[in-house]
């Protein structure tokens, strides 16, 4: 046996079959379970409390003194860590666990918690990258300081299950060669220089896409002395993915809605119509 | 800080507390030179400032060769230089050029006195752990500390600065290779680009919100570090969790070895171009996810440990039935990997790491005992539920990166038996208690992460607030080991050694 395993590896995958899924083209996005955003309704707040801000390492919810409650607590899903201690620790179900994870949005204030409808000026945002690109590309990722989270679920969207390559969406090793710069982590000081660098290296034009909470606004981890607040001021970013890590299937959704194949879920801070994906 | 908390630390489980051995600056080095003798391994070394700017407290983690429970000693040196252990325990030099960088800390005679969390051209006004500082880091890149070549023929001699981003989605890091042909005559990791001063940002939070931030230094370790960190807040509180909280945590850390030990396995296998293996091994990872995201909500099994127990119950009904389809693959799988002879050829005698090395120099977890170091510390210092389970602390004797592979072989097995008991037995009953640490207490914990022994020591400030937490992660010990194991090695076998060691870069840079 020992000597004759490459056979046997080929036999190994054929008998396996076919585990890729067929998402968002099927159903089984392989998110079963999984615990989003937690649900704001501003309607069940109560007057005085704050027990939810309190609890909020990050600073997502911040609770004024103003009476009505729209206007009292303000919620921006661009620094929540999806870390649920809101949902614990609200006493009326103003904050509800959810599994809302198509976070994936183009302008910053679309994370923002909103009572108005959608704006429609909000998804008519577009790069018309669908006209430069067609449905291909090829991603550079930089860590500028992740905690590691968001890069095991980015190794996994090549894994067999989520096969990003059927997407016709590529990792690529030098950003010569990249469309899209992918970038995760607050930005340390260190990585600061090497980020500028790639993104001057990228050829025009070029995307910038802010994968992860830390990314977004710096989350838990951002500020301090070794750390900036994510790609805010660093580089423009054209689309903004909070999470903590994004699933695999909330990253494969904010690729997409780049190369305008799907649409964008979440405006003022909730998604639109109901379901999560 | 009342008088019982100033000259003992509370260690788990309950209320054990270790006394604190105070130790003067003229008596290191006789004392650790009698700890190693006795066959002790110094853990690890960190400063605080209890008593101002001026006054520092210098903890020394010292663990006996067979005892249950580390020794702390305390050292107030003053504004006095200390004399650097790193000549006689040479683990601890990393500790003190961290402590000169990040606390301000003077060391007489240590053997490498450049700075290392702080890159070549980083510098601070003053010494960001000390009290109140808070201005950045300004950093103007400077050129690497390179050894000097010399010899017959330096100018064959190349240099090959790799990274700090690199191929692939992978971690920043830059590493730096002097090589003649395929031969590698000194390799130097440049690692810190990650440093984001975790270790700060838990100053004056909340120690029970702060398990948020625990689980975000390492995010492949988040049970492990939440698990290390409430062990430390739940002993300066001296309260002890349910059974139940303690079984279902075990289950949590098992999950977690599982899908973290199934990921190096597949990328090990791509490194060895084994590509189906590859493949299978990263698909495999990916249904030990799916179970973990059905389970607990969380792929990566987050915000469910907290100080006291466990925020809420898993769904324990979602693991049995898909953990027993992973278990018939992966045993199949295990056994094709341990008999493909063009991966195995690679692997065999592949960085091998000798085993008064990887004890010298302070490897841990899969690691050390690949190198016939029997240590695990869910043996040795139990905690949790860990007595209670059918544990079996896998050990090779190889030190390459066959060894390596088969020890996280055994130890997914293990594992998957570990949690399947825990189905079968969980006890019933409440998996939460309240849990608050007075003011002014401290306390220390660990946890074996899938890297190794990783140790939280917290201490509280005079309002029940974090003062200072450290972090002692399994990647800081493991990297400083591994450039041991590529010196005088051969560049196509840098990537296979590399993937063998399953090296987190984050929990190292903090």
């Amino acid at each position: 046996m020992a000597l004759k395993t490459i056979p046997l590896w080929t036999l190994y995958g054929l008998r396996g079959g076919k585990v890729s899924t067929r998402w968002p083209h099927g159903p089984h996005d392989g998110q079963d379970g999984y615990m989003g955003m937690p649900r704001f309704d501003p309607d069940r707040c109560r007057e005085g409390c704050r027990r939810c801000a309190d609890a909020c390492l990050p600073g997502a919810i911040q609770v004024s003194d103003v009476t009505d409650a729209t206007e009292r607590v303000t919620v921006d899903y661009g620094r929540c860590v999806v870390c649920q201690m809101c949902v614990e620790a609200c006493p009326t179900g103003a904050f509800a666990p959810s599994n809302d994870w198509a976070f994936g949005v183009r302008r910053r204030e679309d994370l923002l918690w909103d009572r108005a409808e959608a704006s429609a000026e909000g998804a008519a945002v577009k790069d018309g990258i669908r006209r430069i690109f067609g449905r291909s590309l090829h991603v550079r990722h930089v860590d500028a300081g992740s905690c590691n989270g968001c890069e095991s679920e980015l190794q996994a969207l090549n894994n067999p299950f989520y096969n990003l390559h059927r997407l016709g969406i590529f990792f690529t090793p030098s950003p010569r060669f990249a469309d899209l710069l992918l970038v995760t982590g607050p930005v340390t000081y260190a990585m600061h220089g090497p980020l500028q660098e790639a993104y001057r290296s990228l050829p025009e034009p070029r995307f910038v896409m802010a994968m992860g909470t830390c990314a977004v606004s710096g989350g838990t981890n951002g500020g301090g002395y070794a750390c900036g607040n994510g790609l805010e001021g660093v580089l423009p970013v054209h689309v903004l993915v909070p999470g903590c890590p994004p699933n695999p299937a909330a990253m494969i959704h904010a690729l997409l809605m780049l190369l305008e194949r799907m649409p964008q879920r979440v405006h003022g801070g909730r998604i639109q119509d109901g379901a999560s994906a | 800080m009342t008088e019982e908390a100033s000259t003992s630390v509370g260690l788990h489980p309950g209320a054990s507390r270790t006394p604190l051995e105070d130790v003067t600056v003229s008596e290191l080095e006789e004392r650790c030179r009698a700890a190693l003798q006795g066959g002790a391994r110094m853990q690890f070394v960190y400063a605080w400032f209890p008593h101002g700017p001026h006054d520092p407290e210098v903890r020394y983690i010292v663990h006996p060769a067979s005892a249950p429970a580390p020794r702390i000693w305390r050292c107030r040196p003053g504004l006095a230089p200390l004399p650097s252990l790193a000549p006689i325990a040479p683990l601890l030099s990393w500790y003190e050029r961290e402590m000169t960088d990040l606390c301000g800390l003077r060391f007489e005679g240590q053997p490498q006195p450049d700075p290392l969390v702080l890159l070549p051209g980083a510098s601070l006004p003053r010494a960001p752990l000390l009290p109140g500082s808070a201005a950045p880091v300004h950093y103007a890149p400077a050129p690497h500390n390179l050894p000097v070549v010399a010899g017959a023929a330096p100018q064959d001699v190349q240099l090959l600065p790799f990274g700090p981003i690199r191929a692939d989605v992978l971690e920043s890091a830059e590493f730096l290779f002097l090589y003649i042909g395929e031969a590698i005559l000194h390799y130097q990791p440049q690692l810190f680009f990650k440093h984001r001063g975790m270790e700060k940002r838990f100053e004056g939070q909340n120690p029970d919100l702060a398990v948020v931030l625990a689980e975000r230094v390492s995010g492949i370790g988040s049970v492990a570090h939440a698990i290390a960190f409430c062990h430390a807040i739940e002993s300066a509180a001296r309260c002890e969790v349910p059974r139940r909280a303690m079984w279902l945590r075990v289950l949590l850390a098992e999950l977690e070895r599982i899908y973290n030990h199934l990921h190096y396995l597949g990328h090990l296998c791509n490194t060895t171009t084994l590509k189906v293996a590859d493949a299978e091994g990263k698909y495999l990872e990916e249904l030990a996810k799916q179970i973990n995201c059905r389970a607990t909500g969380s792929r990566l099994l987050r915000s469910l440990i907290a100080p006291g127990g466990l925020r809420r119950e898993p769904q324990l009904d979602q693991i049995a039935a898909p953990l027993g389809r992973l278990r018939a693959e992966f045993e199949s799988y295990a056994e094709l990997l341990e008999s493909s002879t063009s991966h195995l050829d690679r692997l065999i005698t592949t960085g091998i790491l000798g085993r008064r090395l990887a004890f010298d120099q302070g490897a841990t977890g899969p690691i050390e005992r690949a190198s016939g170091v029997d240590r695990d510390s869910r043996r040795d210092q139990p905690y949790e539920a860990y007595a209670e389970m059918p544990l079996r602390v896998a050990l090779e004797q190889g030190g390459d990166a066959h060894a390596r592979q088969q020890v996280r072989i055994a130890e997914i097995a293990n594992s998957i038996e570990i949690v399947t008991h825990i189905l079968d037995g969980l006890p019933a009953g409440a998996s939460r208690i309240d849990c608050h640490a007075e003011p002014g207490t401290e306390g220390l914990g660990w946890s074996e992460s899938p890297r190794g022994t990783l140790y939280y020591a917290a201490h509280l400030d005079e309002k029940g607030a974090l003062a200072r937490v450290k972090i002692k992660s399994p990647s800081f010990s493991n990297w400083r080991v591994f450039p041991y194991t590529v010196h005088d090695s051969n560049m196509m076998d840098y990537a296979i050694n590399e993937a063998s060691f399953g090296l987190s870069i984050a929990g190292c840079d903090r």
